[in-house]
């Protein structure tokens, strides 16, 4: 029969009634798969009681021309050192990137495939790819190995199939690597609830969000990563003020430190691979002894038959990797700075990742916030713990009432280019999703028939100095007097930040849309540099909008006066239409170009000169109604 | 009469010191599922005045009146099959069940 959990009061559900839903932390180093049992969040190990799963993912081809065999995790991770080529690690860097996006890839031992020339609709496009013994592979696919693993994992854990799953993407995750993120998760057979930003998956494990309302900050160091987040939680929803961090800083580099010292200390010539890779995982084990003891010995004989005996104190590791913790600390201070705020503002600190567990490390976070922080969950596990409540939320395990949505909000404005390279911004930045908000647009010229739709992201008042997400043509508009068509543009944001863009023109009820699905990524600091360019550049942007607005309204002006001109040139004496064509080739001189007085000018003086043909046309049109008709027959 | 193992009474001790409340674990049967009866096991916040209580290991089980003649004599115990783990009922009174076991007809 199958195995029965305990639920909480009144919350028991019907037989087969139970969904099994998991929470996924995707890491760049490990990743996990937790879920919800006896109302206890737990994470699930393998059969050998492991819980972590190294991101890793290991392609070969069997000798004498065999199939293909793909190795993930600890497997993988032994085929490192023989088969780096073959053997992907932190493919979560790649996730959603193009060559370009990509830091020190010339270091990599892989065989990148730049990707397609051609624009294709999916998520893919754009997306870097690696050649392997086992064919071309996309990150996406790459990362669905990994999350195949974990859902067989849990489908043997629970005794089900699952319902569905919450994964987790760093707060800086563009749309671009949260598609392919999920993507990965549906090349894995895995239904996404949501994706849910990792510091708030971290919150929400140490049950913040039902807790007081305030900021929180959640400091992330993992093996190579590090990541500071600051939240607001206000009405159980958590907000992302800032985010920052080094994507090349973990503890991977403690271990480096120590390796440095115990080489220095022991006066080691160079060493062969084979040592190196032996003494740093000597420096590891020492690293991991320090967190509960005073002092690690360190011995080891090498290859080259020589015996290293020395000691590593605490104090001496705490010296040795200073430089290292103040990178951290000077990250969080650059977020607090961002987000506006001072360390004393901060209602909480939430300790994430396994090198968090560094007592020094405690010591210095603590310090800088003036608060002991949250560490009394398993640093590893508190984002997939978070992951599975959310999860075990979203599949409907709960009680009747408890209805609530956890939300996040976007990171950058979403608009659309206007005439004259203008950004009209729909959805403002830090709106909380999902959302929908629609705007009525016109057409620009008579007789219009169609429109171009682009689509941007950022904060900027120009086109070009936003980033483009996507373009839609909305075709087959009635032929209508510029401005006279009502062309509805709406976007929509789902849960998991994905934007959908529609456009419906309201009297012929033709409509276009598009998903977007961005080929490119942008990275926290790029995200950041746009919100400080945004800052920086506020008043030259303010001018230069006005600028091309008056350019836009001379350019509609021109227009105008063309069309009325070819209707109704007899109305004009040779001198009048002398001096028309006058003003308009000024306008038309000034047009092009950054002075904004010359251009109102010009128009100005156009306007004059047309003022009395306007007058004119105006009186013809009323002859042309009124002629013949009786007082009667005119309805005002 | 309820009685639970004490592998099971360990675990529902451990359950409720980490959940910070509660005064025992509620079992009982529900009409639904494909088979007639549905087991229900609860975290108990109040014991209503009608319960049944059953103590063994240190654990109180409390059954409602109306459920205890379907399960009356049942052993609640906690295993693991391979990477699963959860309760599960030696239940005298089952005459069939569903494929999974979760619900149940009683003779």
């Amino acid at each position: 029969m199958a195995l029965l959990q305990i639920s909480e009061p009144g919350e028991s559900t019907a037989p087969h009634q139970h969904r099994l839903a998991v929470g996924i932390d995707l890491g760049t180093t490990n990743s996990l798969v937790a879920t919800v049992r006896s109302g206890m969040a737990v994470v699930l190990s393998d059969e050998l009681g492991r819980p972590l799963l190294p991101s890793i993912v290991s392609y070969g081809r069997e000798s004498g021309g065999g199939g293909e065999f793909i190795e993930v995790g600890y497997e993988a991770q032994a085929k490192q050192s023989i088969d780096p080529k073959n053997t992907i690690v932190s493919v979560k860097r790649f996730m959603g990137r193009g060559l370009r996006d990509i830091a020190h890839i010339e270091t990599m031992p892989y065989d990148f495939v730049a990707p397609d020339g051609g624009v294709k609709a999916g998520a893919a496009e754009g997306m870097v790819k690696l050649r392997t013994a086992a064919g071309v592979k996309s990150p996406v696919e790459i990362s669905a190995e990994i999350l195949k693993v974990l859902h067989r994992r849990a489908e043997a854990a629970l005794g089900g199939s699952l319902s569905g799953a919450v994964i987790t993407v760093p707060a800086y995750f563009d749309d671009a690597q949260r598609n392919a993120t999920k993507d990965a998760a549906r090349l894995a057979g895995l239904n996404v609830l949501r994706l849910l930003n990792e510091p708030t998956a971290a919150a929400i494990a140490y049950g913040l969000d039902n807790g007081a309302e305030g900021l929180y900050a959640v400091y992330d160091l993992g093996g190579g990563t590090f990541d500071i987040s600051i939240l607001k939680l206000s009405r159980g929803i958590f907000e992302v003020l800032a985010t920052g961090g080094d994507s090349a800083l973990g503890g991977d580099d403690f271990d480096q430190r120590v390796f440095c010292w115990i080489i220095e200390k022991a006066g080691l010539a160079p060493l062969s691979a084979s040592d190196a890779r032996m003494l740093l995982t000597r420096a590891r084990e020492a690293k991991e002894y320090l967190t509960l003891h005073g002092e690690a010995p360190i011995t080891v004989r090498l290859g080259s038959g020589e015996y290293v005996d020395v000691k590593l104190s605490t104090a001496v590791f705490s010296e040795i990797t200073r430089t290292l913790v103040q990178k951290t600390l000077s990250a969080t201070k650059r977020a607090l700075r961002d987000a506006g705020l001072a360390a004393a503002d901060v209602k909480g600190v939430v300790m994430v990742g396994g090198s968090t567990r560094m007592p020094q490390i405690q010591h210095a976070v603590g310090e800088l916030f003036g608060q002991e922080p949250l560490n009394n969950l398993d640093p590893d596990k508190v984002v997939a713990l978070g992951a599975a409540i959310q999860a075990n939320l979203l599949a409907g395990n709960r009680a009747p009432g408890e209805d609530w949505l956890l939300l996040d909000v976007i990171p950058l404005s979403l608009g659309l280019e206007t005439m004259g390279g203008l950004t009209e911004k729909v959805i403002p930045r830090n709106s909380t999703i999902p959302i929908a908000r629609a705007q009525e647009f016109t057409t620009f010229k008579d007789g219009q028939t169609a429109m171009m739709i682009h689509v941007v992201q950022g904060e900027r008042e120009l086109v070009a100095d936003c980033r483009s997400l996507a373009r839609l043509e909305l075709r087959g508009i009635p032929p209508m007097a510029a401005g006279a068509a009502r062309i509805r543009v709406s976007f929509q944001v789902d849960a998991d930040g994905l934007l959908s863009v529609s456009a419906r023109e309201q009297t012929s009820g033709i409509e276009a849309r598009v998903e977007v699905k961005p080929s490119y990524g942008l990275g926290d600091d790029e995200i950041a540099g746009m919100l400080k360019d945004g800052y920086t550049h506020a008043a030259d942007d303010a001018y230069r909008r006005a600028l091309r607005e008056a350019q836009v309204e001379a350019q509609r002006l021109l227009e105008a006066t063309r069309s009325a001109l070819a209707e109704d040139a007899n109305l004009l004496s040779e001198s009048e239409r002398n001096h028309v064509d006058a003003s308009v080739a000024r306008l038309q001189g000034v047009l092009v170009g950054d002075d904004r007085h010359a251009l109102d000018q010009a128009m100005a003086q156009l306007g004059q000169a047309t003022a009395e043909f306007a007058a004119r046309r105006m009186n013809q049109s009323v002859r042309r109604v009124l002629s013949g008709k009786k007082v009667s027959e005119i309805q005002i | 009469m309820i009685t639970i193992t004490e592998k099971a009474a360990r675990h529902v001790a451990n359950f409720l010191a980490k959940r910070g409340r509660g005064i025992g674990l509620r079992f009982g049967v529900r009409t639904s599922g494909c088979s007639g009866m549905a087991y229900k096991l609860e975290f108990v916040d109040a014991a209503n005045p009608e319960d049944h209580i059953f103590e063994s290991h240190g654990v109180r089980v409390l059954v409602d009146p109306k459920s205890l003649p379907y399960i009356d004599g049942t052993e609640l115990d906690f295993v693991r099959e391979g990477l699963n783990e959860g309760f599960k009922f030696n239940n005298p009174n089952i005459k069939d069940q569903c494929g999974c076991g979760e619900s149940f007809n009683v003779q």
